[in-house]
């Protein structure tokens, strides 16, 4: 079965603006993407950009979709082509029927030949030096004039436009009317020039109703702000770097203590990322809830104290925000291509308990749990997002905290309790749950004990004898039992009668959800099971054993995490079909309905 | 090798500190180094001067990397907190440990190896944050714990024991060290624990940096004719530049010293280090000047020892950070998370 590739319709369609990086285009986009979002119609935002300061090519992407498909869509309906350098192939990505709009300040009908598809010439260079006199203003009001333009070819409600630049000019009116009459022009010009609307258009809804517009790293900072993280530790890394900006302007606001103005967090620029772990773990140690953000090349750096951290059962909140590799691959396009890295990182007998939001939303939630897990499981924990939720805007349900949570601080003696041991051995399971109670350093003249990454026994002593030691190894590997239990469990949906499903992860979410509706109305029905976290728990090999043909949908080329499945269950390899994107960008619902079309034809032919 | 800990019985002479505690509840395992390793004297000076300090040893961290140096801290004051990191990276665990929780007592223990070749950027770093804490280079110029390998301060012409000639110019960890703003420099003797039990005194009273760089020598693999770091070898080229006198808070500064000799230091807890100059000219609060000094003398062949330098002005990494005294941890959790309505208004501004 094949799907047909549906026609833009009103509040169904993708518009694509590709312009040079450093010009100031971010506030028209966002705008575009703000106005779309308050007249009540779901959005998404995509941010293409180069590993580069100023002068590269750089698209945005909005997608608009009435049903609530926000996954990267793979087709571009309207282009804003304001970068010469890329209108080659700006004009071969337009869609059959789709429109594209230029600077015709200097004409261009002959590269722009495409008999398939609208041209839609604005001087918005002319218009500018017309009505404007300062060189800097002509080049930012060029971008923010071509927001008018597509107000009236997509008949984006004015008003909030004006509401918008209200807000973000409040405080510079001379800016306010500059851009206002940008804007203006714009509008007046399309108006003129073209039969507006298009036959795509924006319409008024009531979708985005307590939701809101934001990215994954600054969720995954007010995840740390409100699960009272103490200490910050990073190495700058795209595209992770703006997690610790946002924690920091948070703290700066919200953790200020009011009385003292002392600064109740403290947060390190560490030398690198061998640095910052190691902070982490020494803060971890001491008691405060720590952390660091980073990316692929930081988690590589970082594993000798990974291992560290899972033999001497330290607590540690590690965010890897992952890009493309391998080495450093490229920097601003996003991947999920260190799970395995990630869950053995580190010599020796190793795992790591992992966590995979999908979205922004999940990420605030998750970030909390982390420091909850790590805590319980005196382990280091790994939060894996990607760049895609990390940097791009996603519209979200509204992030809620339940005032009366507490932290789950793990088995922690207090001074009295330690009081009233007859002697605290560090490494002693008491419960058989496979985790030790802790002390933190000062708190009782009977807490002492030595930290060491030797070999060591139950009492915390340093050991070289093969039953003590393997008595340790074997305890950490029941502590790993005990994590399942804590995971989250994975989103499912179901139907028992239904043998073949899907099973996901992370920022896949979005597009094999978009593919699986569409694969439902060409006739095949598939159920669905996103994992949240490592190890995995019941839930997953539950859905294993109960299907005869699972779709294991990835962004990596070589099926990371069916490579996990096989390994930590108890699955038979051939029932599970790996479904690979692995280009850079993000993952879109059609090279997922591909990925199934292939296996289907294959099972066909054979 | 043995772990029969010692019974803590204290002889009744045994001279007493203020927490009523002596000598021997500074005390940790049996050491395993080899006989005679010079690590093993600085342990015992550490000893001394913890217990001369009368500091709780549960409200001291002992910190260290890996190598023969870095075994010490299971060596001493077993009821002290340990932390025995991965090799060279022990800077970094003691600036987070340091950063959540100020109020203990630190004292890293390094080697050459561990800190001026593999841990050489994180150590660097540290001193750039002026972290506060103690931090001692057992300075043998070998790997002990790997054989004898010639370390990053081994001296051009030192001859190994199996007799390889180094060429490689060394890393001086106090003229490094001078160079990027250390705030407290010393160098000592493992075999002089006369000048070392007050440096160690000073060094873990230094509001800041503190580190001493102690020629320890390798009895297995670095005591040979030719080492430029033997027993024999620096007893006969150390000269002694400052020697330093630590005075607790509260107590007056009994000695007499010759007038334009002594010089007072005011450390931040109010305790005094009183520099005597052995050589008039010198000045340990100059950095150029102790920069040429530590020079000329080295030229001549000679090791200059003492209280190098010291700057008890400069703010440590809590100052500069702003943080509020006490552990992080026990801040009372609404005053580091913002509740629910916060968030609703941190929201509003996403619509
Ligand atoms: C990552 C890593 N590389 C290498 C080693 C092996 N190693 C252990 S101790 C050591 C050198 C220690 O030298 P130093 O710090 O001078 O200590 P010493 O034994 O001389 O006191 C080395 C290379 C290690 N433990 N870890
Ligand atoms: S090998 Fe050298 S440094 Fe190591 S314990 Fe023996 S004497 Fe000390
Ligand atoms: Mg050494």
């Amino acid at each position: 079965m094949s799907i047909v590739s549906k026609r833009p319709q009103d509040n169904d369609f993708t518009l694509k603006i590709g312009n040079v990086n450093g010009t100031g285009s971010a506030s028209a986009n966002s705008m575009l993407m703000k106005s779309l979002f308050r007249m009540g119609i779901p959005v998404c935002g995509k941010n293409y950009f180069p590993s580069n300061i100023q002068g590269l090519p750089t698209w945005y992407e909005i997608r608009v979709s009435a049903e609530g498909h926000l996954a990267r869509s793979g087709r571009v309906d309207l282009m804003v082509a304001m970068n010469a350098e890329t209108y080659r192939k700006d004009h071969a990505d337009v869609a059959p029927a789709g429109y594209l709009l230029y600077d015709s300040t200097w004409p261009r009908s002959q590269l722009f030949n495409r008999t398939d598809i609208h041209i839609l010439a604005v001087p918005l260079s002319r218009i500018c030096n017309e009505n404007f006199n300062n060189a800097r203003s002509r080049i930012l009001m060029k971008n923010i004039m071509y927001v008018g333009v597509l107000a009236a070819l997509l008949d984006l409600d004015m008003n909030i436009i004006k509401q918008l630049l209200n807000e973000q000019f409040a405080a510079k009116a001379s800016l306010l009317d500059a851009n206002q009459k940008a804007i203006d022009l714009g509008f007046a010009y399309a108006k003129e020039n073209f039969s507006c609307p298009l036959p795509f258009r924006a319409r008024t809804l009531d979708k985005t109703r307590d939701h809101i517009m934001i990215d994954g790293n600054t969720t995954a900072a007010l995840g740390c702000l409100y699960a009272g993280a103490t200490v910050g530790a990073w190495y700058p890394i795209t595209p992770s770097t703006s997690l610790m900006d946002a924690f920091k302007k948070f703290c700066d606001k919200y953790r200020k203590d009011p009385e003292t103005g002392k600064a109740n967090y403290c947060i390190i620029q560490a030398e690198d990322e061998l640095g910052a772990i190691g902070m982490v773990l020494g803060a971890s140690w001491n008691g405060a809830r720590s952390f660091t953000p980073t990316s692929g090349p930081g988690i590589s750096l970082m594993n000798e104290f990974l291992g560290y951290g899972y033999f001497t059962e330290i607590p540690a909140v590690v965010f890897d925000v992952q890009r493309c590799g391998p080495s450093t691959g490229m920097p601003t396009r996003t991947q999920q291509a260190d799970l395995m890295a990630c869950a053995y990182a580190s010599h020796g007998d190793t795992r790591h308990v992992l966590l995979f939001p999908a979205n922004p939303e999940e990420a605030f939630y998750q970030a909390v749990q982390a420091f909850d897990l790590a805590e319980r499981l005196q382990t280091p924990v790994i939060v894996l997002t990607d760049l895609d939720i990390g940097m791009n805007d996603w519209m979200c349900r509204d992030l809620k905290w339940d005032d009366s949570y507490q932290p789950d601080r793990g088995k922690v003696l207090t001074a009295e309790q330690i009081a009233a041991l007859p002697k605290f051995n560090r490494y002693t399971d008491t419960d058989g749950d496979g985790i030790a109670a802790r002390t933190l350093p000062g708190t009782h003249p009977k807490g002492a004990f030595f930290t060491r990454g030797s070999g060591h026994n139950m009492y915390g002593a340093y050991t070289e004898d093969a039953a003590e030691y393997q008595a340790v190894v074997d305890r950490l590997r029941r502590k790993f039992d005990t994590a399942k239990e804590l995971m989250p469990t994975a989103e499912a949906d179901i139907d028992p009668k239904c043998r073949s499903g899907f099973l996901t992860i992370g920022s896949c979410d979005n597009a094999v959800k978009e593919a699986r509706a569409q694969l439902a109305e060409s006739g095949l029905r598939l159920n669905y099971l996103r994992v949240k976290g490592f190890p995995f728990g019941k839930d997953v090999q539950d859905y294993l054993d109960s299907h005869d043909r699972i779709y294991v949908v990835e962004q990596n080329r070589d099926a990371q995490l069916r490579s996990l499945l096989m390994l930590e269950t108890r699955v038979d390899p051939n029932k599970l079909v790996p479904v690979l994107h692995y280009d850079g960008l993000p993952i879109l619902a059609r090279s997922v309905v591909d990925g199934v079309n292939q296996d289907l034809a294959r099972g066909k032919a054979a | 090798m043995s772990f029969i800990t010692k019974p803590k019985v204290a002889h009744p002479q045994l001279p007493r500190n203020e927490l009523n505690l002596t000598v021997r509840d500074y005390e940790g395992a049996m050491s395993t180094l080899c006989a005679g390793c010079g690590h093993d004297s600085i342990t015992g000076a550490i000893m001394q001067a913890a217990f001369e300090l009368a500091i709780p040893p549960y409200r001291m961290a002992k910190l260290s990397g890996i190598g023969c140096s870095s075994k010490t801290p299971a060596y001493f004051a077993s009821a002290s907190h340990g932390f025995n990191t991965v090799h060279g990276r022990m800077p970094s665990v003691a600036t987070g440990a340091n950063a959540a929780n100020p109020d203990l007592y630190y004292i890293g223990v390094s080697g050459d190896g561990d800190t001026l070749s593999i841990g050489l950027g994180q150590f660097l770093h540290a001193v750039r944050r002026n972290l506060n804490m103690l931090y001692l280079i057992e300075n043998n110029g070998v790997y002990g714990l790997t054989k004898g390998q010639f370390s990053a301060s081994a001296d051009v012409g030192s001859r190994a024991k199996k007799g390889e000639t180094n060429q490689q110019p060394p890393i001086d960890p106090a003229l490094t060290l001078l160079a990027t703003g250390a705030t407290f420099i010393a160098r000592s003797f493992s075999g002089d624990r006369e000048q070392l039990v007050p440096l160690i005194k000073a060094g873990l009273t230094h509001r800041g940096f503190a580190v001493i760089d102690v020629i320890s020598p390798c009895v297995t693999f670095n005591d040979h004719e030719g080492s430029t770091k033997s027993y024999e070898f620096t007893r006969k080229h150390a000269m002694t530049a400052i020697y330093a006198d630590f005075v607790p808070p509260a107590r007056e500064i009994r000695a007499q010293y010759a007038a334009g000799e002594a010089m007072p230091v005011q450390m931040h807890d109010g305790s005094q280090i009183v520099l005597r100059k052995a050589d008039g000219a010198y000045d340990p609060t100059d950095r150029v000047a102790a920069f040429e000094y530590i020079q000329t003398h080295q030229k001549a062949g000679e090791i200059v020892t003492g209280l190098l330098y010291i700057d008890e002005t400069k703010p440590d990494m809590h100052e500069l950070a702003n943080t509020p005294p006490g552990p992080l941890a026990s801040l009372p959790f609404a005053k580091v998370c913002p509740g629910n309505k916060t968030l609703a208004s941190i929201q509003s501004r996403l619509r």
